[in-house]
């Protein structure tokens, strides 16, 4: 019994004792939310605007930070190798747009989240073999010290993280949220047939939304790349944006970002506090536990379109 | 029973099928079919099922293109038209089993109409601001008149998924008229409706066609529907043509009654 109420209020009693360290690992949990937010907003776009979850957003993410480092050791200086990047990741999305979606209109999505799996094999394999599979540096010159602010210690690096990803998401919210763009790509999830009756270009809109995906990959990329060397393993960030999906709501931009707190503070919170009670490791499956409560109350996430079906 | 009412003005050909053929693999859906639509006039195409009805308007629509023949529109032939193209070029549509955009409101539906229209520029789009806001607004006012014209006020914010049937249909029909199509091709607009939902869309069509001169080419199974509210009617058996005229010369036509009631076997 003791044991068990050590397990339930013991680290309520610290975090209420030690309360400057508690909001250090908060914030250090936002931070790195803020990174899982990152990679998650790609799979977002995508699925808004095709009703497709796209398995190869792993695979971009690493294309993409892959390039932009190639780039980098051929001598390029940073701008260069970012709009060499840049023209990789849209060069990409005409060509899945034109060899992959285009011969697939007005298939079932099942069909097309099969093909983005073979994008993704593609992709990982492709780029590999054109930058080399060795595990490569990635420094483009942003601050790793800690710094203290009111007497919390906090990563630059990750305070860096925090307001690119922050203006990444304003601007997207400007792109998509209820104007014209946005309603079209809403359409396209929605129906391709209805949306091509009405007017709306879908060849154009998928090239727009896989290369602003691409985009979002490659900032994710490099900001990842900074912080774990560019490698293979950069593909399986991706998984941690699954639960990061379910929780926010497939189709919502903030609750990509929300999501992606919540799992990022939620983490840190019980690795640090509880994880010491049960012999630790809790930062490895926390986030999927918490998805499949989700799962289980509130299918469509915090943020998501709910989910209508007549029978 | 034709509808020959002064008011209503039939002008000359706006679209014009010409020995189409449409083949998928080794069915043929269509074969060397031609015919008219003139400007103003409700056209019906009818023919029992698999008859290439739903084939004849995609091909139309540009969503299936020909193996043999041609379309023109406006006089003009063209080649291998996209459904997008299509809409651009006046041709707006509805579907056989109701394709909406289900979890959007019935506004947000009938605005898709209207994306076409919308001039301002990406950049003020996205700003959601200035020009683009007063255009919204624009929009938004013609969208509220065919919310009026289809008396579905009390239904704008409900998503359309939720909807029943009847309600579907009509709002896809609002949809296809917040474009301000020149040609309206309605798919069985009628399908699976009820007697008074099958009135109010009688009506719907003919006021269309009436007040806004609004050209429609519409698919139907039911014949005392289309001989009631049609001007001409092309019947199609097999994807070929077999009768095309004045509702009350293909009623009376043989093969017509042969191709819907079956040979006298028994």
């Amino acid at each position: 019994m003791d044991l068990v109420l050590d397990f339930l209020f013991g680290p309520l009693k610290e975090i209420w004792e030690f309360p400057t360290f508690f909001v250090e690992v908060v914030v250090g949990g936002v931070l790195s939310g803020v990174m899982y937010s990152l990679v998650a907003l790609g799979f977002v776009l995508i699925f808004k605007a095709s009703g497709v979850f796209n398995f190869a957003q792993g695979a971009m993410v690493l294309c993409a930070a892959l390039t932009f480092v190639g780039f980098m050791d051929l001598g390029a200086p940073v701008w260069l190798a970012l709009i060499g990047a840049l023209a990789t990741m849209i060069a990409l999305a005409m060509a899945i747009e034109r060899v992959v979606l285009r011969p697939l209109v007005n298939q079932a999505p099942i069909i097309l989240f099969m093909a983005t799996i073979g994008i993704s094999y593609f992709i990982d394999g492709f780029f590999q073999a054109v930058w080399g599979e060795d595990v490569k540096r990635l420094d483009i010159g942003i601050p790793k010290d800690p710094i203290e602010i009111a007497g919390v210690l906090i990563n630059t690096f990750d305070i860096v993280a925090a307001v690119v990803a922050g203006a990444l998401v304003a601007t997207l919210a400007f792109f998509f949220q209820s104007t014209r763009i946005g309603r079209a790509l809403r359409a396209v999830a929605d129906d391709h047939q209805a949306a091509q009756s009405v007017g709306i270009p879908l060849q154009t809109i998928w090239v727009i939304v896989w290369s602003v995906a691409g985009i979002v990959a490659l900032v994710a990329g490099i900001m990842w790349g900074s912080k774990l060397g560019v490698q293979f393993s950069l593909a399986f960030v991706a998984l941690k944006a699954l639960p990061v999906l379910i929780l926010g709501g497939f189709t919502s931009i903030p609750g990509a970002i929300i999501g992606g707190l919540i799992i990022g503070v939620g983490e840190k919170v019980a690795e640090v506090f509880w994880a010491g009670r049960i012999g630790g490791g809790i930062e490895d499956w926390f986030a999927y536990i918490l998805a499949l409560f989700f799962l289980m109350f509130r299918p469509q996430g915090l943020f998501g379109e709910r989910i209508i079906e007549r029978v | 029973m034709t509808r020959a009412t002064a008011s209503r003005q039939i002008g000359d050909t706006l679209l014009k099928v010409d020995g189409v053929s449409l083949g998928f693999g080794g069915v043929k859906a269509l074969t060397d079919v031609s015919f008219d639509v003139r400007k103003g006039e409700i056209r019906a195409i009818i023919g029992p099922n698999g008859a290439g009805k739903s084939s004849m308007l995609n091909c139309i629509n540009g969503f299936y293109h020909p193996s043999h023949g041609s379309i023109s529109y406006k006089g003009i032939v063209r080649g291998a038209m996209r459904p997008h193209e299509a809409a651009k070029n006046g041709i707006a549509r509805t579907f056989q089993n109701i394709a909406l955009f289900k979890g959007m409101s019935t506004l947000d539906n009938i605005m898709t109409g209207r994306l076409l229209k919308m001039k301002r520029g990406f950049f003020w789009q996205c700003l959601h601001w200035g020009p683009a806001r007063a255009e919204e607004i624009e929009h938004r006012e013609v969208v509220e008149r065919v919310i009026d014209f289809l008396e579905i006020q009390a239904i704008r914010k409900t998503p359309v998924g939720r909807l029943p049937y009847g309600l579907q249909k009509r709002v896809e029909l609002g949809r296809a008229l917040a474009a301000e199509p020149e040609l309206l091709l309605l798919d069985e607009p009628m399908a699976g409706m009820n007697l008074e939902e099958k009135e109010d869309m009688c009506r719907f069509i003919l006021d269309v066609n009436e007040q806004f001169g609004t050209t429609i080419a519409l698919i139907e199974h039911d014949m005392g529907v289309v001989m009631d509210i049609s001007d001409r009617v092309v019947v199609l058996e097999y994807g070929r043509k077999i009768a095309d005229g004045t509702p009350d010369a293909v009623k009376s036509d043989p093969k017509v009654i042969e191709a819907y009631l079956g040979t006298g076997h028994a």
